[in-house]
Order: C-alpha cells, then sequence, then structure tokens
C-alpha cells in the first residue's frame, strides 16, 4: 500500500460523511437550533441574572452570551460526535459496517479517517455557529475565527473518538437514547459551559471536583481562550492526553478479537 | 489461486457451529450448500476475517489469512446476504466509497465503475439513490461494488436470496461468466439447490460438518442419484433446502 492508496482512502471516507451529513438536511438545522435557543432565549433570560465578572481570557466585564459561546461551540461538537457515534451503531445495524471492515487498509488508519471525518463537519457547523451568533451582537475578532479552527479539530477528534469508544460497546441503537443521557447531559453541565467554575465552587464544593475532572470543561476552555486568540497550555494538555487515551480504547473496541469476546 | 481451510472449527459460546472443516476450492464456480443454520455464514465471517479463527487455519491464494490480511482483502470481492449499501447515497457515491476504501484513485474508479455496471445494465441508475432501486438493482450494484477492485476471489452469501427468477438468473449467469473469463475462484453459498449445475464444484455442509466436497457430476455418481435435490436429501436428510 502506497501513500496514495492511504490519501485516496481518507479522502473518500471524508466524502462520504459529507454526502451523508447533506443528505440529511435536517440535521445542520437542529444542530444549529439547539445551541442558537440557549444563545438567544436562555442567554436573553439569564443575562440580568447572571453577571461574569473579570476573569481570564477575558479582559473586562463580559456579557452572558459572550460567556457562553465557547461552551455552545463545544456543545455543537459534543452533539456532532455522539451523533455521528449512532450512525456508526446505524452501520453495524444495517450491515454496512463490514463493508469498512473489509477494507485491506489497516482499521486504526480508517477509523482516524472517520474521525477526520466527524471533525471537518463538526467543525463546518461550529463556524455556521459562530455567524448566526454575531446577529446577537457576540463580537469574535479575526484571529479568534482563526485560532479556534485548530481548537475546534482538537476537541472534535476527542468527543468524535469518545462518540466511536461507545457505539462500539452499544449493541443496538434502542440503547443509544439511554447513553445520550448519561454522557452528554452530564458532560456539559458538569463543565465550564455554562457558568464559570468559581460560582460552581461557591455553590457546590462536590459538584466544582466532578467540573474540575470533567473533560469537557477543559474543551469548553480551550477554546474560550482560543476565540480570544490565546493559547491555554494545561487545558491543551489535558484535552490532547484525553483523546489519546480515548483513541486507543477505542481502536481497542473495534478490534475483532475485542468484539468477538463480547 | 484458491482457498483451503485446514480443520476449522468455530464455536458461540458452548454451541460449535463449525466443526474440522476441511475445504479446497480452485478457481470457477464453487457452490456451498446447505440448510439455515448450517454453518454457510459462520464460514463466509471466518473467510473474510469480520470473526477470527480460534480452531485451524484459513489460507487464500496460498497464505495465511491473519498474516497476510491486508494483501488477501485487497484480492477479495464480497457480497453479503445482507443488504451493506448506503441507502441515502447514490450507486455513484456507494461505489466511489468501496473504491475509495481500496485506494483506487477516483479516476480508476470511474473507469472500473462504468464498465461493470455496463455488464450489469446499470448504467442508466448511476445517479440514482440507492433507496429507490428494487431488490435486483440493489444485488447486481453490490455485485458491482465486490468487483471494483478485480478481486481474483469472490465470496457470495446467499446472493440471490429474495430475487424473482430472471434477476437470480442474471445474477448466477454473470458470476459464472465472470469465473471463466478472469479465472476467478467464486464461493456461492446457497440454500437454493436449482442453482447448482453439473459442472460446479458442490460442497454439503450441515451441522456445521462437510458431507461432501466434489465436481456436482461426480457426486450424482458416487451417491448413485439423479440430481442435487436427492443428493442433498441422501446426506442431510434434510428438507429445507429447496
Amino acid at each position: 500500500m502506497t501513500f496514495n492508496h492511504y490519501f485516496y482512502c481518507c479522502l473518500g471516507i471524508v466524502k462520504r460523511e459529507i454526502f451523508r451529513f447533506f443528505q440529511q438536511r435536517s440535521r445542520l438545522f437542529s444542530a444549529l437550533v439547539r445551541p442558537l435557543l440557549w444563545l438567544i432565549v436562555f442567554a436573553a433570560g439569564f443575562r440580568a441574572a447572571l453577571g461574569v465578572s473579570i476573569m481570564e481570557p477575558y479582559g473586562t466585564y463580559i456579557t452572558y452570551q459572550e460567556y457562553i459561546i465557547p461552551g455552545l461551540c463545544c456543545m455543537i461538537v459534543l452533539f456532532n460526535g455522539m451523533q455521528s457515534s449512532l450512525s456508526m451503531v446505524y452501520d453495524r445495524e444495517m450491515g454496512s459496517m463490514k463493508v469498512l471492515l473489509m477494507s485491506p487498509l489497516p482499521m486504526p488508519f480508517l477509523l482516524c479517517c472517520k474521525l477526520i471525518a466527524i471533525a471537518f463537519l463538526s467543525l463546518l457547523q461550529v463556524y455556521v455557529f459562530l455567524l448566526c451568533a454575531q446577529l446577537v451582537d457576540v463580537d469574535i475578532s479575526f484571529l479568534g475565527y482563526l485560532t479556534a479552527a485548530p481548537a475546534v479539530f482538537i476537541i472534535a477528534f476527542f468527543l468524535g473518538a469518545l462518540g466511536l469508544l461507545l457505539s462500539s460497546l452499544i449493541k443496538q441503537l434502542e440503547n443509544f437514547a439511554g447513553v445520550m443521557n448519561f454522557v452528554i447531559f452530564p458532560m456539559f453541565f458538569l463543565s465550564s459551559a455554562l457558568y464559570p467554575l468559581w460560582k460552581m465552587q461557591e455553590a457546590s464544593i462536590w459538584i466544582y471536583w466532578l467540573c474540575q475532572y470533567n473533560p469537557f470543561t477543559y474543551c469548553v476552555e480551550l477554546l474560550r481562550f482560543a476565540l480570544f486568540g490565546q493559547l491555554n497550555l494545561s487545558a491543551l494538555a489535558l484535552v490532547l492526553g484525553a483523546t489519546i487515551i480515548t483513541a486507543v480504547l477505542a481502536l481497542i473496541s473495534f478490534s475483532p478479537k475485542f468484539s468477538q469476546k463480547r | 489461486m484458491g482457498i483451503v481451510t485446514n480443520n476449522l472449527s468455530f464455536t458461540y459460546g458452548k454451541k460449535k457451529a463449525l466443526n474440522n472443516v476441511n475445504l479446497s476450492l480452485t478457481s470457477g464456480f464453487n457452490v456451498l450448500l446447505g440448510p439455515n443454520g448450517a454453518g454457510k455464514s459462520t464460514l463466509f465471517s471466518l473467510l473474510t476475517g469480520l470473526r477470527q479463527t480460534t480452531h485451524g487455519s484459513i489460507k487464500i491464494n496460498n497464505k495465511d489469512l491473519h498474516k497476510h490480511k491486508s494483501e488477501i482483502m485487497s484480492q477479495m470481492g464480497v457480497v453479503f446476504q445482507q443488504s451493506t449499501l448506503d441507502l441515502d447515497l447514490s450507486v455513484k457515491q456507494n461505489l466511489f466509497y468501496y473504491a475509495s476504501l481500496h485506494g483506487i484513485a477516483p479516476q480508476r474508479a470511474l473507469q472500473n465503475i462504468e464498465l461493470i455496471l455496463q455488464q450489469l445494465s446499470l448504467t442508466e441508475r448511476l445517479n440514482d439513490k440507492v433507496r429507490t432501486l428494487n431488490g435486483g438493482h440493489r444485488r447486481r450494484v453490490e455485485i458491482a461494488r465486490a468487483l471494483i477492485h478485480q478481486p481474483k476471489i469472490l465470496l457470495l452469501d446467499e446472493a440471490t436470496v429474495g430475487l424473482d427468477v430472471d434477476s437470480r438468473l442474471l445474477i448466477i449467469s454473470y458470476v459464472r461468466n465472470l469465473c471463466i473469463q478472469h479465472n476467478i475462484c467464486a464461493l456461492w453459498t446457497t440454500h437454493l439447490m436449482d442453482e447448482v449445475e453439473a459442472d460446479d464444484q458442490l460442497i454439503i455442509i450441515n451441522n456445521g460438518e462437510i458431507q461432501a466436497q466434489a465436481k456436482s457430476s461426480e457426486l450424482y455418481e458416487k451417491h448413485n442419484v439423479d440430481d442435487t435435490h436427492q443428493l442433498y436429501f441422501s446426506l442431510t436428510k434434510n428438507t429445507e433446502a429447496v
């Protein structure tokens, strides 16, 4: 197998995911409606109640809308990662997963291509959302748009790998809804997506600690700094670490030996 | 060119699905005949590497399947019993996706796709969504897909199940011709006895064990029977296959 074989294979997998995404037009719509509702309705309602004081990376007081933007972007990525894993479960139930497994190229490479495709779609959805967010006076600099891209890509890779890991453990489509409730909601709400961690600390110390140990918190913080044109090194290190661990576990779970044992 | 298995066994928990299966298949049209639950699909999963062998070995084109999986997969085309096409994508998109999984450049893939679809009278359906195709056309697309990378080994698991007589005849004669023209080793699993011809290599499997393996006409003579139906019944005492 030459470099060209790998290149065409990766291109084919990414293209397939894009075609599928645009075939399901409602997917983009629903991916945007969810965070936009949070931004326009929820954040507007809580704007007066929840003031956010000066904190890093912001140099001044900010509106609540501005605060939750990184969290909502990560919400899009999280939902896209889970949606992609749902499609993996569907592919397995429908049999089309076998086609992927019959490829002469190594399984880890094929799964990496799948993750690249997931990350690419997440990036697309996040940028469309950020453009929509301009309409409610959320200002992001040109530099912020540029530096957000690699951050979203890394986060999408992590959450996509988590989705793949979950999809390998779920045997039937019907079981997926339960996992969504046990993964998406705890991950999202037990993070700094909607409230700063110091506010959590004031409210409940054990919830604060749960948030501290939630890797999604560091996804949100990585993107928060990136949208501000800055790099949060500790968040980057933690997200990269979580990505590597999750991706390795996902690869193991897809190996024929492991799936045969289950 | 062919498939050889040595003492191949496989169990699901405590249930033995295959017991010491020894196969030797060469180029040509090989039919694996057996009732439901005989072990055909398990054997198929092992030959395609979707399941790992626990006992015994599989050699394809003289190479061990598990040691040379990548090389063997690049020479193997498979049609599964269950449809594995993406219904929301067009025929072209499905075929291109499969070609890309084999690392085939888009231009070469297009040439192969056009040629195979022409042979299978599907050229006009190239841009149609798979969802809009009938069962026979879908099966033909699956066969086209299995041939894009010009395999030397072709495995078809009950490829004609649920199809009308015309579609069945078209598909089976197409695969037979492929075997002759391109020196392909095809393994055609079925429980439909009228799909077996006197010149085919016939393997009869029942309860996970090979009951007979030779040219159909030789088996008729050996067991003193007139046709596949009688042969099958005498070997398996099973009336399930039709």
